[in-house]
């Protein structure tokens, strides 16, 4: 189940829709370190609104996103975790340490317009 | 069968007891008036149902006398259980007490058993008594308990209603909320703090929280760490938190548990919790000219 990964400006935003298994989880990693790459993007935002669950291993993952995207360049957002998925990943310690998260969308993009302004017209 | 039959048998048949009920059953019904009064005398004598009018305390008391003789006569406790809990939503916002429910029953049961007592012979009476007592008991019974788990339910409706009084969650700004705790915090109420905090960060959009605790008198461990869970389920919402209000004992004791106070930010009071929060937000405060008190 492919996760549709669509060009806003200077930014990556990934919208995951439903639950994803291991697999899944792991080419979505592939697919956006790579149009990360292409597109010289700034930024990336990973909607988990549709989420019920985050085990370990998502939010490993979504951690290994975050720092290879780093490493190109680029800053990654976690927008619209549940509360009840937030309650249940603190308390199991999963804190998604050291990456940025933020309420919704709009926050997200938000965010990386102020942290991370334009220097050139793209 | 007539009661005289009755007594040439050395130990009553079932169908017997039945009839002995029935006899019962029917000079209960027929000294109803007689009964009555000398029951609600008793109940005034006892001083029980002080929160009622004597008219009220007629009326209640004729009902439970006809439902009382029902019950004995049917030998089922259904609707006696049904208007128990009818009776006990109508007087316990009243102020009736479990001890005078329970004692106008016991008072009644002893009003009817003396009326057997009197009419009844010595040779029959304990034939008489062997039918009565088992019916009268589960009434008692009947009723004291329809009334005990009629409080307890209202009790726990209480609670829960205390429960969700105490964690309100309060925006004063834009994207600021503002969660006062106050009183004793035990894992349950924390983990509610903790629900109703994330729903309203998403109800409101906050971007800041101000949690003040300066009327939380004493924290353990658990509850200390509950609140750094607190705080980093805030953060995966996009929300940053400033605690506030701690006391000097708090504080103590967030440092001899090794709270990684890196993870909680922290003011001492309330006022400066809002203003950093306010700052943060990029509000500024100005006064309006003279008009502004210093």
């Amino acid at each position: 189940m492919q996760v549709p990964i669509l060009k806003q400006g200077a930014f990556l935003v990934a919208v995951i829709q439903s639950a994803l298994t291991d697999a899944d989880i792991v080419q979505l990693r592939d697919a956006i370190v790579s149009k990360v790459g292409h597109f010289r993007s700034r930024g990336v935002i990973i909607d988990v609104t549709a989420l019920d669950v985050m085990d370990s291993f998502a939010t490993g993952t979504l951690q290994d996103i975050a720092h290879m995207v780093r490493l190109r360049g680029a800053e990654t957002v976690i927008v619209g975790i549940q509360p009840d998925v937030a309650f249940a990943m603190v308390h199991m310690g999963l804190t998604l340490e050291g990456v940025t998260t933020k309420l919704d969308l709009e926050e997200g993009l938000d965010h990386l317009e102020r942290a991370r302004p334009a220097t050139s017209d793209r | 069968m007539t009661l005289t039959d009755l007594r040439k048998e050395s130990k009553p048949a079932p169908e017997s007891t039945a009839a002995l009920l029935r006899e019962l059953v029917s000079h209960l019904a027929s000294n109803r008036t007689q009964l009555r009064e000398e029951w609600i005398r008793r109940i005034t004598e006892a001083r029980l149902l002080q929160a009622m009018t004597k008219e009220e305390i007629f009326a209640e008391a004729t009902s439970v006398y006809d439902s009382y003789v029902e019950a004995l006569e049917t030998r089922t406790l259904e609707s006696l259980q049904a208007y128990a809990q009818n009776l006990s939503e109508r007087i316990i916002p009243r102020g009736v007490d479990t001890h005078e429910v329970v004692g106008i029953v016991l008072l009644l049961r002893d009003v009817l058993a003396r009326s057997l007592f009197s009419k009844y012979p010595s040779g029959i009476l304990n034939d008489v008594m062997d039918a009565y007592e088992p019916a009268a008991n589960a009434i008692a019974l009947t009723v004291a308990v329809g009334f005990v788990r009629e409080r307890e339910r209202i009790i726990r409706e209480q609670q829960e209603a205390i429960r969700e009084l105490s964690t309100p969650v309060l925006q004063v700004r834009e994207r600021l909320l503002i969660l006062p705790i106050i009183g004793v915090i035990d894992p349950l109420r924390a983990r509610q703090l903790t629900e109703q905090l994330l729903r309203g960060i998403r109800a409101n959009r906050a971007k800041l929280v101000v949690i003040d605790i300066t009327g939380v008198a004493a924290m353990d461990a658990t509850v200390a760490n509950h609140l750094v869970l607190t705080v980093e389920s805030a953060r995966l919402l996009g929300a940053r938190v400033i605690v506030t209000g701690l006391s000097p004992e708090i504080a103590q004791t967030l440092v001899n548990i090794g709270v990684d106070l890196g993870k909680m930010n922290t003011v001492g009071d309330l006022q400066g919790g809002i203003e950093e929060a306010e700052r943060l937000l990029g509000f500024k405060v100005i006064p309006m000219g003279e008009s502004a008190p210093a």
